[in-house]
């Protein structure tokens, strides 16, 4: 396909290899967590305007009927995960710090939990509209960590075709393994998913693409797709952050969303392989989103794995459940090591996009035992991991100098995504994404 | 205390290498190059290495708390520049004059600047540079390989008091064979003995092939960008091929290009300097062409036989004008309309 095939595999250019670290989880199959006594439900859950309540204190509720509404067009729904009583609508904290509004639900003891509510659909007559609107309807977010409402992806703007559905099963950020395990586990899901995103974006093919670590489920999906001329699985070099929209783009179709613009500009939709695990899972049952699959991994968890938790499901109570009792949230990362965040408090429930929770040592061993930042002594090897091409030496150089505008005018720094590989080579141990991090909202503070 | 909340940012995980790794790993690939220089000129050596890299983290030190600043001896690479500024010196070279080249190093061509990562020229090669022009006659004084008593004897001037000068050392000194083409107009060292070392030279300019391998392993260990010796030696062998195709008579082959002077030891270890080099791919290799290009320039029409010390020092000071040019591709960058 591309010049890049030559050596070892297609793949982007740059980019890094840290150790894949995944062997505590992904032979393991996905298990059940079980039900936490109380949830709770964050109306922010997805990039976009929070749901709207549509309960009230002492109502009881099934499990999977709708608590809260979308607020328009650009929000989803909430369904709920657990069959009990609502004890109210408070103001919670959520992982990211600041609190917000939660749904908080009892769960009731001793029910059978089955899901007791859904919304059949004839999902063949529907239109490209109507499809989009059921996905919606279903409460689906991305599933790769961004959180951003599946049915606003899939909804192509006026005047660009998209010739080709990109799904991401690389799952290229170390310790995780939940898309590994969906792809074996939940394939037939997964290319039902993968024609129903088809129809939603009017793509007449679709490509996923899965890192070379994962033979096992690119054989499975190669089987479930043996017969289709339509999807193709394609193999790839295991490389960090393939997973990113832009590189896989690159990897897979040799082309390049332009500065600022979105894949649609040039004929690509890309969804995470999880996502369309509950697309394929949720639609056809008309069922709402309300569980989602979690690796819980790292060296300070005792019975590691992938679980199917409930969303909504406390942080600490999932962490009991492993077999961690710590009680530093430093220690906690949501998502995977290189993109994933600490979290501020254990009393933080998981949402829809979380992929991953970690527990790292705490300051064991030479990958989370940070030295002190040093010089930049100008090795370059930021330059020349950089998937986007930027000069993170020079951007970091500007940073120390505050010269914040000088960085977005002269070289770029809008088009850094944070995957992080500047920070991960450092020799000197220089926080560069962190320094472009505050860069960028300095410069959105001031433009505003 | 700690903290109550303890937020960390993202990446969490990082790969182990640091500074002190790659500086560590440069002294240890000059330990063998140091040895053998050693073992070719015997206790003058051994005494001007030890005298310039004591200088040399001595000055870092000084500088260190002058400025008030945290003690950055620990980085080791106070010790490479003084055991690099020893190999580019001639043996006999009077130990007071090492030291003070040294000194001239550390504090005018780093400390200066603002210490690690931000000095524009490989400091060592600027001490050297110090060395040529404030002690002309000592710099370029050179003694034969393998005297028989270097290991008890010292070489008269390396004990030279300080300001006075050196006793005659006549009975000592032989030309390089750089010099001996330049000057004599012949080639009378065969290239292996070149690539072996068994001839005249700096301290450090004289087994090519120790050279080589010790460079490959900092290549190889990725404490040294493959690109700055690939791009400077195969600059310097295609300029040098260049004419030695139209007139093999006056000019010498490619190989003796390569192995003879300071070249090996230039393009591994000192036009490798990653705060003097580019950061960017694309000006590492401008760069280097352009060290290899002038090296031969230098060495072929210029006054002096050997010219890695100013080409390289040439070009560490076009490096920012490289930079200017010489930016990565960026990922899907549009072109800008109506510019």
């Amino acid at each position: 396909m591309s010049v890049l095939s030559f050596l070892g595999g297609l793949t982007f250019p740059r980019g890094i290899e840290p150790p894949g670290r995944k062997d505590q989880t992904r032979k393991q199959p996905i298990r059940r967590l079980s039900f936490a006594p109380r949830m709770v439900l964050p109306l922010t859950q997805h990039f976009g305007r929070p749901a709207r309540s549509l309960v009230t204190r002492g109502q009881e509720v099934s499990r999977g009927e709708p608590i809260a509404e979308a607020d328009g067009w650009p929000s989803v729904p909430i369904h709920a995960p657990v069959t009990g009583t609502v004890e109210g609508v408070e103001l919670m904290p959520t992982a990211r710090g600041p609190k917000t509004e939660a749904i908080l639900l009892r769960t009731a003891p001793g029910d059978s939990q089955v899901v007791r509510w859904s919304r059949e659909r004839d999902l063949d007559a529907l239109s490209r509209q109507e499809l989009i609107e059921a996905i919606q309807d279903a409460g689906i977010v991305g599933q790769g960590g961004a959180s951003f409402p599946t049915h606003l992806k899939l909804s192509v703007p006026e005047g660009y075709a998209i010739d080709t559905l990109v799904v991401n099963g690389c799952e290229c950020e170390p310790f995780l393994s939940t898309d590994h395990r969906l792809m074996i586990e939940a394939t037939e899901s997964i290319i039902a998913g993968v024609r129903l995103a088809m129809r939603a974006v009017g793509a007449p093919e679709a490509v996923i693409g899965v890192e070379d670590n994962k033979p096992d489920a690119v054989a499975a999906l190669q089987q479930a797709v043996a017969e289709e001329d339509a999807i193709r699985v394609v193999q790839l070099k295991s490389k960090y952050p393939q997973g990113s929209e832009k590189m896989l783009i690159k990897a897979l179709l040799d082309r390049e969303v332009p500065s600022g613009g979105l894949p649609y500009e040039i004929g690509a939709v890309v969804n995470n392989i999880g996502t369309m695990a509950q697309l394929g899972h949720l639609l056809p049952r008309g069922e709402g989103l309300i569980e989602r699959v979690i690796t819980v991994a790292g060296p300070g968890v005792e019975r590691p794995g992938n679980y199917r938790v409930p969303v909504g499901t406390p942080l600490r109570y999932l962490l009991e459940e492993v077999g961690f009792e710590g009680d530093d949230p430093s220690r906690i990362i949501l998502g995977g090591p290189m993109m994933g965040n600490t979290v501020a408090f254990l009393d933080v429930p998981v949402t829809k996009g979380i992929s991953g929770v970690l527990v790292l040592p705490e300051g064991v061993g030479d990958e989370t035992d940070r030295p002190p930042t040093q010089p930049c002594i100008r090795c370059g090897r930021c330059v020349e991991v950089c998937p986007v091409g930027l000069n993170p030496a020079e951007l970091g150089r500007l940073a120390a100098k505050r010269q914040y505008e000088a960085m977005e005018e002269r070289f770029h720094l809008n088009d850094c995504f944070e995957c992080g590989c500047c920070s991960y080579v450092c020799p000197s141990n220089i926080p560069l994404v962190q320094y472009f991090r505050i860069a960028k909202s300095l410069n959105r503070e001031r433009a505003s | 205390m700690r903290p109550r909340i303890e937020i960390k940012t993202s990446p969490h995980i990082k790969e182990p290498d640091t500074v002190e790794r790659i500086m560590r790993s440069v002294v240890l690939a000059l330990l063998p190059v140091c040895a053998f220089s050693v073992y070719q000129f015997g206790i003058s050596v051994a005494a001007l290495l030890v005298v310039t890299t004591v200088t040399a983290v001595l000055t870092e030190q000084l500088f260190n708390q002058l400025s008030g600043r945290a003690s950055t001896i620990g980085d080791y690479s106070a010790v490479i520049t003084g055991l690099l500024l020893a190999l580019t010196l001639p043996p006999a070279f009077p130990l007071w004059m090492a030291a003070v080249s040294a000194f001239v190093a550390i504090a005018l061509g780093k400390a200066l600047f603002g210490g690690l990562g931000y000095n524009p020229f490989n400091p060592a090669l600027l001490g050297r540079a110090f060395a040529a022009a404030a002690f002309p006659e000592a710099s370029s004084t050179w003694t034969q390989a393998g005297l028989a008593d270097r290991f008890t004897e010292f070489l008269p001037s390396t004990l030279a008091l300080p300001f006075m000068t050196p006793d005659s050392v006549d009975a000592y000194t032989t030309a390089t064979p750089l010099a001996e083409w330049k000057f004599e107009g012949q080639i009378a060292t065969e290239t292996w003995d070149l690539m072996l070392g068994t001839i005249a030279g700096s301290a450090g300019e004289t087994s090519a092939l120790l050279v080589l391998v010790c460079g490959l392993f900092l290549v190889l260990r990725g404490a040294v960008n493959w690109r700055v010796p690939v791009s400077v030696l195969g600059s310097a062998a295609a300029t040098a091929g260049v004419f030695y195709a139209l007139d093999p008579a006056a000019y010498p082959d490619p190989l003796f290009v390569l192995a003879s002077g300071a070249l090996m030891l230039g393009a591994f270890f000192m036009a490798s300097d990653m705060s003097s080099s580019p950061v960017t791919p694309a000006g590492i290799w401008i760069y280097g062409i352009l060290i290899g290009f002038l090296t031969v320039i230098i060495r072929f029409f210029g006054g002096l036989p050997e010219g890695v010390m100013y080409a390289i020092l040439l070009g560490n000071a076009a490096v920012p004008l490289i930079e200017r040019i010489a930016q990565p591709r960026m990922y899907g960058l549009r072109k800008r309309r109506g510019q």
